[in-house]
């Protein structure tokens, strides 16, 4: 296994402007230490991408920027600020949106409920009609239950309403998983133009091939820290490592 | 005849209390997942604090019934902030302990200062008197025990079932922590939640003041009956609460009519085959 230091893989990569950046973030699930120390910055603009094997720590990541894990140290800042001891309710007030890997569709509300439910928290988020014209089945579907939906028209969902509440930064959690190729693709081409609509996206993938379709910078995180990292230009090159990295 | 309506109507009173307490209960355990014992006696304090409103502080009837639910249901919040938060994610015994511990205390203070026995509380001018229907008279007191708390228990089902704020709390009771996630306080939300249905027991109790007069066990000797119409209805279902609540209740008084003798038991007969056939209830959601 490659011992790359923790500390170089942000500077690697990292080109200022960060929007996001996470110092020696530890995090627990009750007794177990699942997150060892991760560094790694997101800038404005981007579309970061975690990779690593099932366990590796990528969801967690995720929940503790978001504040979901009971008990976390280190350092999270986002826009500078830091949000490590804040509650999950402030931290997207400020503007960050989690779509979670089960998608976490509301079974007793149907579509039109389930899109709505995010409240606003800022200016600049998309109106409903760029969400439709994103996902054109949502909106034949509105007044369906949310989770008699098809998996992937869940998962559109999913990603549709943390679009209207305004937060410039996304992190999303395996938006590709269980779904048909043309699904994964029409989910990529999301990706690409919320990109250029200026959104700031942190995923966790575990299929790299989606991912170089999309992303700027991958980390690789395994057994909770930062083992490497490299931008989309040096993935040819990082190819053989990758595959190490992820058993494939 | 005259009686059968008599029964009727007695049983759409009792039902109406019945659904009131229900709903309260259904959406307490909908949200915080704590079968609340407590609801009685947080009905019978509604009946106090209107009690004390009129004879303290000469607030009549009208007065008390918006502000005993708010006083009771300012009483419930701190109930949940101080003791029934630290609840979460245990099993369901631990909150029905506290909450059968908090009912007992709140009750024995009250019988401790006024006794067993009933005190009056006067039917308000504008509701006295009676109506000949025809087939029977309606003492109109009564019937607007009925209508009022059919319009407040379809208000809550609106306000729960068909509005944003309602929504939030349906997201709320299947997924906290994602409904946290996106910007809302829910843990302000869930001390909210506790104290509107804390306020629809008090409500019930303001309502049912002028009929069984204001006592300190008054709670306790519904909530049994009250426990059952929720176990038949099902944990947590709003319709089914409010449906089965009135349903209960004319049942209760046509057994009353036909065969007097098993209307204290009919309810109890019902939920037992209730749960032989559909464990958790008519409308209910497992829990």
């Amino acid at each position: 296994m490659p011992d790359t230091a923790i500390a170089e893989a942000p500077a690697k990569v990292a080109t200022g402007g960060n929007l996001l950046q996470v110092r020696n973030l530890e995090a627990w699930y009750g007794e177990s230490h699942i997150l060892h120390g991760i560094n790694f910055d997101v800038n404005a603009g981007e579309v970061v991408t975690l990779l690593g094997r099932n366990g590796a720590g990528k969801t967690t990541t995720l929940k503790s920027i978001m504040g979901i894990i009971g008990k976390r140290t280190g350092s999270v800042k986002f826009n500078n600020e830091e949000i490590i001891r804040a509650t999950s309710d402030k931290i997207a007030r400020m503007g960050i949106a989690f779509c979670p890997e089960e998608r976490g569709i509301f079974a007793s509300l149907d579509v039109r409920e389930n899109l709505m439910l995010p409240p606003v928290v800022r200016e600049g988020g998309l109106p409903l009609d760029q969400i439709f014209e994103l996902f054109p089945n949502l909106k034949e579907r509105l007044n369906s239950q949310g989770t008699k939906l098809s998996g992937g028209e869940q998962q559109m969902l999913a990603i549709a309403r943390i679009l209207r509440t305004g937060a410039s930064f996304l992190m999303l959690d395996e938006p590709t998983e269980g779904l048909a190729p043309v699904i994964i693709q029409q989910i990529g081409h999301t990706i690409a133009r919320l990109k250029k609509e200026g959104f700031t996206i942190l995923l966790v993938e575990q299929n790299f091939r989606f991912a170089s379709t999309v992303a700027d910078r991958y980390y690789v995180v395994e057994h909770g820290k930062i083992i490497d990292g490299f931008s989309n230009a040096e993935l040819a090159a990082n190819m053989d490592k990758l595959h190490t990295y992820l058993g494939v | 005849m005259q009686a059968l309506y008599a029964q009727l109507l007695v049983g759409l009173i009792n039902g109406s209390f019945y659904a009131l307490l229900s709903l309260g209960l259904a959406v307490i355990f909908g949200m915080l997942n704590i079968i609340n014992f407590a609801h009685g006696a947080l009905y019978m304090m509604g009946a106090f604090v209107a009690y004390f409103l009129l004879n303290i502080g000469g607030i009549n009837y009208w007065w008390a019934l918006l502000l005993a639910p708010i006083i009771v249901g300012i009483f419930g919040m701190i109930l949940e902030r101080t003791m029934l938060q630290w609840l979460t994610g245990l099993d369901h015994l631990y909150g029905l302990l506290l909450t059968f511990g908090i009912a007992l205390i709140v009750q024995g203070v009250f019988q401790n200062y006024f006794g067993s026995s009933g005190l009056p509380y006067a039917i308000p001018d504008q509701l006295r008197g009676g109506m000949n229907l025809g087939f029977m008279f309606l003492p109109v007191y009564r019937g607007w025990v009925v209508v009022f708390s059919l319009i407040v228990c379809l208000a809550t089902w609106f306000l729960i079932e068909k509005t944003q704020l309602g929504a939030y709390l349906r997201a709320a009771t299947e997924n906290p922590t994602l409904v946290r996630a996106f910007g809302i306080n829910v843990p302000r939300m869930i001390t909210l939640t506790y104290g509107l249905g804390v306020g629809l027991a008090a409500l019930a109790g303001v309502l049912s003041a002028p009929i069984n007069q204001v006592r300190p066990l008054m709670g306790a000797d519904l909530i049994i009956v009250v426990f059952a119409v929720v176990v038949i209805g099902g944990m947590g279902s709003i319709m089914g609460s409010i449906i089965t609540g009135f349903a209960l209740g004319v049942i209760e008084g046509l057994t009353k009519y036909f065969y007097p003798e098993a209307s204290n038991t009919v309810v109890f007969v019902l939920m037992v085959l209730v749960l032989l056939v559909k464990p958790t209830g008519l409308t209910g959601r497992a829990a």
